[in-house]
């Protein structure tokens, strides 16, 4: 498949912005989905990504440890309800070779508490390998790299 | 010399009352009032405590950086030339800017970039910029001497691989500090040479001691987090304790786990149906006695502000920055050690999870001290209640205590003078 395929742009754009659907409009049971499995979902900084740190934020080497993130977010952990409103930025394939497409995009995160307190929360990039060689399409890895290395109060919902 | 600047007495003395001579009862002003805020930075972050600068591995070779705070103070940490850690205040002796902009890095001295002056590892002045004027125009005045001015210095020392520095000349050595049960504590944790496996820090909308109270709280934990018993993991905990040192501000606590029991009962949850109350990864709990002693938590502060976790395989230094009377920063400094292999890495990181900012058993302490100051703004007549397991602040053989946030006043009120 080629770089230029349209259906090919077409597939990564729909995978991209149904990710980014599924958190902000809180279908994260749909979330994990998008996932191939084994896969590798990391939020970081860009401190540690740059320095060669592997340890970030959140991470999940499987299916069934994303699904847990949301198992425990609906049933055990205890927050402020909030959404986030995701802005993602110009999509770019780098390269596509045996069946993985490399693909970076940008992305903002405003955070929207219950009580309507709205706050920009982050800013940063994906860094994703992503399957393309059936549909639908799903990411292989997705390295959120965060701008900042602070994170306001908590990180409950991926990003 | 220019030693003065930081003064380790306020003239300001308290008027928040305490109910009594006692410590298991604590007045609400502490967290709100901006003036005991500022005393705190001085009779406690500049006063006769020991705070945690960096790991010795940052600044292996001389020359080698790093830029921090200690309390609201920015200080360098540096590798001198003769192998000793040298510490010093951040502040140029000229005209007070900032010297290190960089968070670290390696140098054979330090330029402020204002006008200039240079200072060696050890702190001391060597340069200044048109010291005998231009065309023998202006300059310093005769009586001028470069030796006779240098960075505010610390005073450091390292244990188990951890650099820490103190600005009064009155703190015990570090170990005396500690106290001999936490030095085993954080030697028992600290027994390999650590390497960083990343970092990342949590903005809270709280007085610090908000959060370094919580970490010494073992009364929280089952009630706060409750990933642990939502997944039913962790109902074969074995007994544990705490250890509170004389002056009461230093402390761990600590559980065992049978973990071959732990094993078996995962073995046993696979077959289970219920398995929407099950993890579908156990790997995030999936852990090895790694210290051979069964002990799978031990948390471990050193007053003001440092806390050494680990909890299963997540080895982590926290360190507890105040940054105005309602807001502080976590920094998360994660570790491993020098003998893991990739298989150990990974464990670590799995593990990650459980704590930090998105920690399945931390993320909840992220906000609950932003609640309480909240309830407190304007809120902070009358106070708090400290008093589960007595009123004294001695080593348990139990955790569903408040003991070692009754040991944290207890020093608390000896440095502050109340």
């Amino acid at each position: 498949m080629s770089m230029d395929d349209p259906a090919l742009r077409h597939g990564i754009h729909e995978l991209i912005a149904e990710y980014a659907e599924c958190i902000d409009e809180d279908r994260l049971e749909a979330w994990p989905e998008l996932f191939a499995d084994p896969c590798r979902y990391l939020v970081t900084s860009r401190a540690n990504h740059e320095a060669g740190l592997p340890q970030g934020i959140m991470y999940a080497a499987s299916r069934g440890m994303l699904l847990d993130r949301v198992f425990s977010l609906r049933r055990a952990n205890i927050f402020e309800p909030h959404r986030y409103r995701h802005v993602v930025g110009p999509i770019r394939i780098k390269s596509v070779e045996d069946g993985v497409a490399a693909v970076q995009s940008h992305f903002i995160a405003a955070r929207i508490m219950h009580d309507g307190v709205m706050s920009l929360f982050a800013t940063g990039r994906y860094l994703d390998r992503i399957d393309v060689a059936a549909s639908p399409f799903r990411f292989r890895e997705r390295i959120v790299v965060l701008d900042s290395d602070k994170i306001d109060t908590l990180l409950a919902i991926p990003l | 010399m220019s030693l003065s600047g930081i003064s380790a007495e306020s003239p300001v003395e308290s008027t928040i009352a305490w109910p009594s001579n006692g410590i298991s009862e604590v007045p609400f002003r502490l967290y709100t009032d901006p003036a005991q805020y500022q005393r705190e930075q001085e009779r406690l972050f500049r006063g006769p405590t020991w705070n945690y600068l960096c790991l010795a591995v940052e600044v292996a070779n001389p020359g080698d950086y790093v830029a921090t705070t200690v309390g609201e103070t920015a200080v360098i940490v540096v590798r001198g030339a003769d192998g000793a850690i040298n510490a010093f205040v951040n502040r140029c002796a000229h005209r007070g800017n900032l010297l290190c902009l960089e968070r670290n890095g390696s140098s054979k001295e330090f330029s402020c970039i204002y006008h200039g002056w240079t200072y060696d590892l050890t702190g001391q002045l060597t340069g200044v910029a048109f010291e005998h004027g231009v065309k023998r125009q202006g300059g310093m005045p005769p009586e001028f001497r470069k030796e006779e001015h240098r960075l505010l210095r610390l005073r450091t020392a390292e244990l188990g691989g951890l650099v820490f520095g103190t600005f009064s000349d009155a703190t015990p050595d570090l170990e005396t500090y500690l106290g001999a049960d936490v030095t085993r504590g954080l030697l028992r944790v600290m027994n390999r040479t650590p390497r960083l496996l990343g970092r990342s820090t949590q903005v809270m909308p709280n007085n610090w001691k908000l959060y370094f109270e919580n970490v010494k709280d073992t009364y929280h934990a089952s009630i706060l987090h409750l990933f642990l018993t939502t997944f039913r993991i962790n109902r074969l905990s074995m007994p544990g304790g705490i250890y509170i040192n004389h002056e009461g501000g230093n402390h761990y606590s600590y559980a065992k786990l049978d973990y071959a029991a732990e094993d078996a009962d995962y073995q046993a949850a696979r077959l289970r149906a219920d398995s929407e109350f099950r993890l579908q990864d156990n790997s995030v709990v999936e852990s090895v006695d790694e210290y051979g002693d069964q002990i799978s938590v031990q948390i471990l502060t050193v007053f003001p502000g440092m806390v050494l976790q680990q909890v299963r395989n997540t080895i982590a230094v926290r360190v507890v920055r105040p940054r105005g009377v309602d807001k502080a920063e976590l920094e998360w400094i994660h570790l491993g050690f020098d003998t893991d292999d990739d298989a150990m890495t990974e464990r670590r990181l799995r593990q990650g999870n459980l704590i930090g900012a998105a920690g399945y058993i931390s993320m909840e302490d992220g906000c609950v001290g932003g609640f309480v100051q909240r309830a407190l703004h304007y809120n902070d007549d009358g106070a708090g209640l400290v008093m589960m397991g007595g009123h004294e602040a001695e080593s348990q053989t139990f955790r569903a205590s408040e003991a070692a946030i009754r040991g944290f006043w207890k020093h608390y009120r000896s440095l502050m003078g109340e």
